[in-house]
């Protein structure tokens, strides 16, 4: 038991010495010393809410990626059986209860029709389901119904690219090594280390950004517009409100035939020429600017409203065909908010609406002072502490408060090395370990102290002190990693941080309290030979 | 050189004669802590319930303008502020659970922070905001379910591992003091209103981790001792290994709290309940390991047989000791 090798001793020095040494390069960063760039990586990062930054999660609402796909489906099919020949006449559309229904006018092309929608729909899952269900109901009908396997794709693909938009918007506000992460089904989470302005951040991600040009259905009258009720093939749409809180009028568009701002190269903020008012300037791609072309050639003279997020911009009136692509969307923008909109609309359209369902930001002022009380705390209760151990123990108290030393450098290097994140409820973690990491020696020297007072030799006292608080010190622990572990699988970044930091102090306190401290006192015992015991 | 010594050699306290009178007096004080869950409630902080809480400071004065913030949060149509003081009189958190039935919209918690930290800074351009935090409601159900999940298989983990490791009436005994130590730690958060959020559950599993500990410490002896004394009448034998591991429960308790205080009075707040939830705790684990493990152990009648009797070396010579004695 207090046989040491001198292999094993050189052994469990280097292992010691190796793993405090992966901790200089984070304590001189911590303590903030000139040298600290020399020494070599890994550091150990700090978590948001001490280095300051934003925690972000965003949610998608599922039910409107499948809302979207009837809408998209609705136009598939009509634009699909419009160019079939011999003709085909449907009517009565409907896209309620989650499913496109529509009648055929002649029973008899009831087959026909079904050939022709079955290619719009595509492969869905891995057991050959597709995305669609098609079925023929009253001999005259088709109801087409997405399949659980088909939304369930289509959210998937839709959170995708929703993720790839997240990351080219943030990219564009410049801010460093930014975190995106899918989480589940239909969340992304966004970490952003020091950040000025979270707020920027967040309307950022919370804009959809999806532009709509539709032509203003002019049979619509006032009081119907006012009650909500739309001509058919037309739908309601409000003015975006001036000021927050403000009543908004609406206007009654076309729904089908617009133009979708997703066929863009480019848009930029600048000014209009005669007002000097902030506005976006915007480039179709080669196809939208032909449709664009085209839609104004044919309505010019009529009103055509500018659609951003289901709120109307402006409804300007067409005053001559835009032939080159290009085009100016006003409406009452600061730079900000103009130069907001053209990132958004830059990095494209998201598939569906993000909305901002946890947020957790930390100043850096606020960062920067919770790591400095809680290395205060830490200092000022490891001194306290030590002092305790030493009046207690006094040779052995020294063994102890050598071993917490190691400890805490230990903690810190492994910590470095596995490259995880110290978080504030970590820095209370590590306070924490090191009145937990005496709890081993307080049993281990107690024991030797009951066994001199059975009469036991030094040797012996020692031997069995270290023996028999063995089963306590392995259980105890066990115990704690117990309740740590499960912290880690069901707690938020932070508490992780936290439960992190406890797993590895459980397990370089009972190597430093345990095994440095046998090898010392034995060392001690061969050299000096004591037949008594200070206590 | 005189060592410290806090508690003296061979004490012989008999802490079990009054085991039945602590057991009532921990039962009733149970039963009230649940009784104040029940009918006070907790306050529960944003991350449970939903809504946001952010902290400013302001910069160019001494103290916050907290009843003219009051107006000025109110006014926005959320309902009323709790606004509260966090270290310095400058220093101030402005919490405000979401409304009532606002559960269709997800988006709400965030764009109250976004409208709250506009509304100040607009009237105070020295507000420096520290932190937001905003949950929604989903977002909250999910977090307390979590956090209730962790907490209860933290219990029952452990509880399983001491069956494993020692036999099922101390196993028994660890899940009733863990219960005991989790209910009076709700009970003092129920009592005092002070917050209950995401770190008081981490707070409660690092207690229960502990506190256990401390039990563990004292079912380690009292096994060694049934092995040991197979003739002595449990009570007895119970009383004899809190005395013995007497010493360390005091100097391990007392080192814990020596570092909880240094966190506690000079720790950042922001993790103060954090911190007074873990100090108490020490102080109720330590009791539950002495008032509460132990004595069950007598009712649930334990004894020598309970462990296979393994005669080891130690016990021999143990043997020889007494029997030449």
């Amino acid at each position: 038991m207090l046989d040491f090798p001198r292999w094993k001793q050189i052994w469990l020095w280097l292992l010691t010495l190796t793993i405090c040494a992966a901790a200089l390069p984070s304590l001189s960063a911590v303590s903030g010393l000139a040298w600290s760039s020399v020494l070599p990586a890994p550091k150990i990062n700090l978590g948001l809410d001490l280095a300051g930054g934003s925690h972000i999660l965003l949610e998608a609402d599922p039910a409107q990626v499948s809302r979207q796909r009837l809408e998209s489906m609705e136009e598939s099919v009509r634009g699909q059986l419009s160019k079939a020949e011999p003709k085909i006449r449907i009517g009565d559309i409907s896209t309620k209860d989650g499913s496109l229904n529509f009648m055929v006018e002649d029973p008899a092309q009831l087959d026909a029709v079904r050939d022709q929608v079955l290619p719009l729909t595509t492969g869905a899952g891995l057991t050959g389901q597709r995305d669609w269900d098609i079925k023929m109901v009253d001999g005259s009908r088709i109801v087409m119904t997405p399949t659980p396997e088909g939304i369930a794709l289509a959210v998937t693909q839709a959170m995708d690219t929703a993720t790839e938009v997240v990351r080219k918007r943030i990219d564009a506000l410049g801010t460093r090594e930014p975190t995106i992460i899918r989480q589940g089904a239909d969340r992304i989470v966004v970490q952003v280390p020091g950040l000025k302005d979270p707020a920027a951040l967040k309307s950022l991600l919370g804009q959809t950004a999806k532009l709509e040009f539709k032509l203003v259905d002019g049979t619509a009258s006032p009081t119907d517009i006012a009650q909500g009720i739309a001509p058919p093939g037309s739908e309601i749409v409000p003015f975006a409100a001036q000021q927050p809180g403000q009543a908004v009028s609406s206007i009654a568009v076309r729904r089908l035939g617009g133009i979708k701002g997703d066929a863009l190269t480019n848009a930029q903020q600048s000014y209009e020429q005669q007002t000097n008012q902030p506005v976006v300037s915007i480039t179709f791609d080669q196809q939208g600017g032909a449709k664009f072309a085209k839609l104004t050639t044919e309505n010019v003279g009529k009103p055509f409203a500018i659609i951003l997020d289901g709120k109307v911009l402006s409804a300007p009136n067409i005053n001559e065909p835009i032939m080159g692509g290009s085009a100016q969307i006003s409406g009452s923008f600061t730079v900000a908010s103009a130069n907001q909109l053209a990132i958004a609309l830059r990095s494209g359209a998201l598939p569906v609406d993000l909305k901002v369902v946890e947020e957790r930001t930390v100043g850096p002022d606020l960062g920067a002072d919770s790591i400095r009380k809680g290395m205060i705390a830490m200092l000022i209760g490891t001194t306290a502490l030590m002092a305790f151990m030493l009046v207690t123990y006094g040779r052995f108290g020294v063994y102890t408060c050598s071993a917490l030393i190691l400890n805490t450098l230990m903690i810190l290097g492994v910590m470095a090395v596995a490259n995880t994140t110290l978080t504030l409820p970590g820095i209370a973690g590590f306070v924490l370990t090191i009145g937990a990491a005496v709890d081993a020696n307080v049993l281990i020297n107690e024991r030797i102290r009951e066994e001199r007072a059975r009469g036991r030799r030094v040797v012996q006292a020692v031997e069995v002190g270290y023996r028999e608080a063995r089963s306590a010190i392995f259980d105890g622990n066990i115990t704690n990693i117990i309740a740590a572990l499960l912290m880690f699988m069901f707690g938020s970044g932070p508490i992780k941080g936290f439960a992190v930091v406890l797993i590895i102090g459980i397990a370089t306190s009972v190597f430093t309290a345990v095994t440095l401290t046998r090898m010392w006192v034995a060392g001690w015992l061969r050299r000096a030979r004591p037949s008594e015991l200070v206590l | 050189m005189k060592l410290l010594k806090l508690v003296p050699d061979n004490t012989n306290i008999r802490f079990l004669r009054w085991r039945v009178p602590f057991y009532v007096i921990s039962l009733v004080l149970m039963a009230a802590s649940l009784t104040l869950v029940l009918t006070r409630g907790l306050n529960l902080g944003v991350d449970f319930v939903g809504g946001q809480m952010i902290r400013v400071t302001f910069q160019n004065s001494a103290s916050a303008p907290v009843g003219e913030l009051r107006g000025t949060v109110g006014k926005l149509g959320y309902g009323d502020p709790i606004i509260q003081q966090f270290g310095k009189p400058n220093e101030i958190s402005i919490r405000m659970k979401l409304p009532e039935g606002s559960d269709a919209d997800a988006g709400l918690a965030a764009q109250m922070a976004t409208k709250i930290t506009a509304a100040i800074k607009q009237d105070h351009p020295d507000a420096r905001i520290d932190g937001v935090d905003s949950v929604s409601g989903k977002v909250s159900g999910e977090l307390f379910r979590t956090g209730m999940q962790a907490l209860i298989a933290a219990m029952i983990a452990i509880s399983i591992y001491i069956w494993v490791r020692f036999e099922w009436q101390f196993g028994v005994g660890a899940l009733f003091s863990l219960l005991h130590d989790v209910t009076l730690t709700l009970g003092l958060f129920a009592a005092t209103q002070m917050e209950f959020d995401l770190n008081i559950v981490a707070a409660l599993l690092t207690l229960i981790g502990y506190s256990l500990n401390d039990t563990i410490v004292v079912y380690d002896r009292i096994r060694e001792n049934l092995k040991k004394f197979r003739r002595m009448p449990l009570p007895e034998l119970l009383d004899l290994s809190v005395n013995e591991t007497l010493s360390r429960t005091i100097v391990t308790s007392l080192s814990m709290l020596i570092t909880l205080f240094a966190l506690l009075v000079l720790g950042p707040g922001v993790i103060f309940g954090f911190t007074a939830a873990i100090t108490l705790g020490i102080f109720v684990g330590t009791y539950s390991s002495i008032y509460m493990a132990a004595p069950i152990l007598i009712w649930l009648k334990v004894n020598s047989q309970s462990f296979v009797p393994t005669e080891t070396t130690m016990d021999r010579q143990e043997k020889l000791a007494r029997e030449r004695g």
